[in-house]
């Protein structure tokens, strides 16, 4: 029978995970795919799940009431949402499709659970979302900066 | 097939200016303009090596630094691409159809083509820093077969803030290169990326042993480039980066672009990340 472990484990999440973990984590996984225009979740929703993108592109998005700010994208390789990891595991921001996309949701309770009982796999989870939270923190900051507009 | 120039210039001739006239001027931003200039001698436009500059003169204002923005391959037009940041480049930004200016040069060092053929390239701007990288874009495309993959990688504050919105348009629809175009603030109707340029090298596929990076835009922007590029398994001596000071005889006689132990003017613009990189963080260098 066909899994999802190939398709798992040719993601850049997956990269450092020892086969076993990759193992566990193809029993929380499920194929997805959302169209153009359509939410991911959104925000206050329960974080029940977070997404490894295969291809796409989603956006995280704020709605205030006159618009919609996008923060940033998000694309093939790359993770989508950690609040499934902090209680109350709610979502912060809305996510939205913004072309067709085909994603691998990771079901937060199975993950919760197993990493509950595996403290080795909730530590190499963590070790991976601790790295992508500190990258958007940084590059947040680059953005912040402001930096296309200083001279140099 | 590298493009070629003669070396920077040394002699007399170096600080004589050539009548240039203004052939087209194209709006890019509220602040930016491109300018197509002619000789008027009507002999052939210099070569140049992309990534050298030229000295442009506004005869009666000044002189400023440009890096040439322009196809290497055409000879009969030097195009430079100008941001007001003040009175002299005011005066470029606001010349008409038909204007002469004074153009010296062109000077320094380019970016390493050479050293780039059949390896892969990945190419990373910020705002302004993709006018001295067009060229290089240009050569690549016209002789797409002597490189490997080719990523580039494009950021501005807005989508207002983009330069060559149409070649980019038309750059990514034929596919020749793998074009990612980002902002750090979407306007309404924008539906493509949002975020930091550098965020998005660590979802490129790369082969770091055959890999060779080139990135031009804010210090601050540059320096984190070469941190991910490293992180991504490439020395900073794959790295090649273009410096912007205060270059004013362009011949390494003023000192003006003094940085550290480079004047920029003849070492530069374009240094190799391991040479010019601890020097990035030191302040009021």
């Amino acid at each position: 029978m066909d899994t999802l472990e190939p398709l798992l484990a040719a993601h850049p999440f997956a990269r450092h995970l020892s086969a076993a973990h990759l193992h566990v984590l193809v029993g929380c996984a499920r194929n997805v795919r959302f169209d153009a225009g359509q939410f991911v979740f959104r925000e206050g929703e329960r974080a029940d799940a977070f997404y490894l993108i295969r291809d796409g592109c989603i956006a995280l998005e704020v709605a205030t009431p006159t618009t919609t700010l996008t923060m940033m994208t998000l694309g093939a390789g790359e993770v989508l949402g950690w609040s499934w990891l902090f209680p109350p595991y709610r979502w912060k921001f809305d996510a939205r499709a913004v072309e067709p996309t085909r994603a691998i949701a990771l079901d937060a309770q199975c993950l919760r659970t197993k990493s509950e009982t595996d403290h080795d796999l909730g530590y190499e989870l963590l070790k991976q979302f601790a790295l992508m939270v500190e990258q958007r923190l940084h590059a947040t900051r680059l953005q912040l900066l402001n930096a296309y507009d200083a001279n140099g | 097939m590298t493009p070629t120039a003669e070396p920077p210039a040394t002699g007399p001739s170096a600080f004589l200016p050539r009548s240039f006239r203004v052939a087209a001027v194209h709006r890019e931003t509220a602040e930016t303009r491109t300018l197509e200039l002619q000789p008027v001698d009507g002999r052939p436009a210099p070569a140049f090596v992309p990534g050298q500059f030229t000295m442009v003169y506004v005869f009666g204002v000044g002189e400023v630094p440009m890096s040439i923005t322009g196809d290497p391959a055409r000879d009969d037009r030097l195009v430079h691409t100008v941001r007001v940041v003040g009175a002299v480049s005011r005066a470029i930004a606001g010349l008409r159809r038909g204007a002469e200016i004074g153009i010296r040069g062109p000077f320094g060092r380019g970016w390493p083509l050479t050293e780039a053929l059949g390896r892969d390239l990945i190419i990373v701007a910020g705002g302004v820093g993709l006018a001295p990288l067009r060229p290089v874009i240009y050569h690549v495309r016209a002789h797409r077969a002597a490189f490997g993959r080719v990523s580039v990688l494009y950021g501005a504050r807005t989508p207002d803030e983009l330069l060559y919105r149409r070649e980019l348009a038309r750059w990514r629809r034929d596919g020749a290169i793998d074009l990612q175009v980002t902002v750090d603030r979407a306007s309404a109707g924008w539906t493509g990326l949002v975020g930091v340029p550098t965020l998005r090298l660590r979802q490129l596929t790369i082969d770091p042993a055959r890999t060779l990076a080139l990135t031009c835009g804010p210090e601050v922007m540059m320096r984190y480039a070469v941190r991910e590029l490293e992180h991504c398994g490439l020395d900073a001596a794959q790295v090649h980066l273009s410096m912007e000071r205060n270059m004013q005889c362009a011949v390494g006689l003023c000192g003006h672009c003094q940085f550290g132990p480079d004047f920029l003017c003849r070492s530069g613009p374009v240094l190799r990340a391991d040479r010019v990189l601890p020097r990035l963080a030191i302040r009021e260098l």
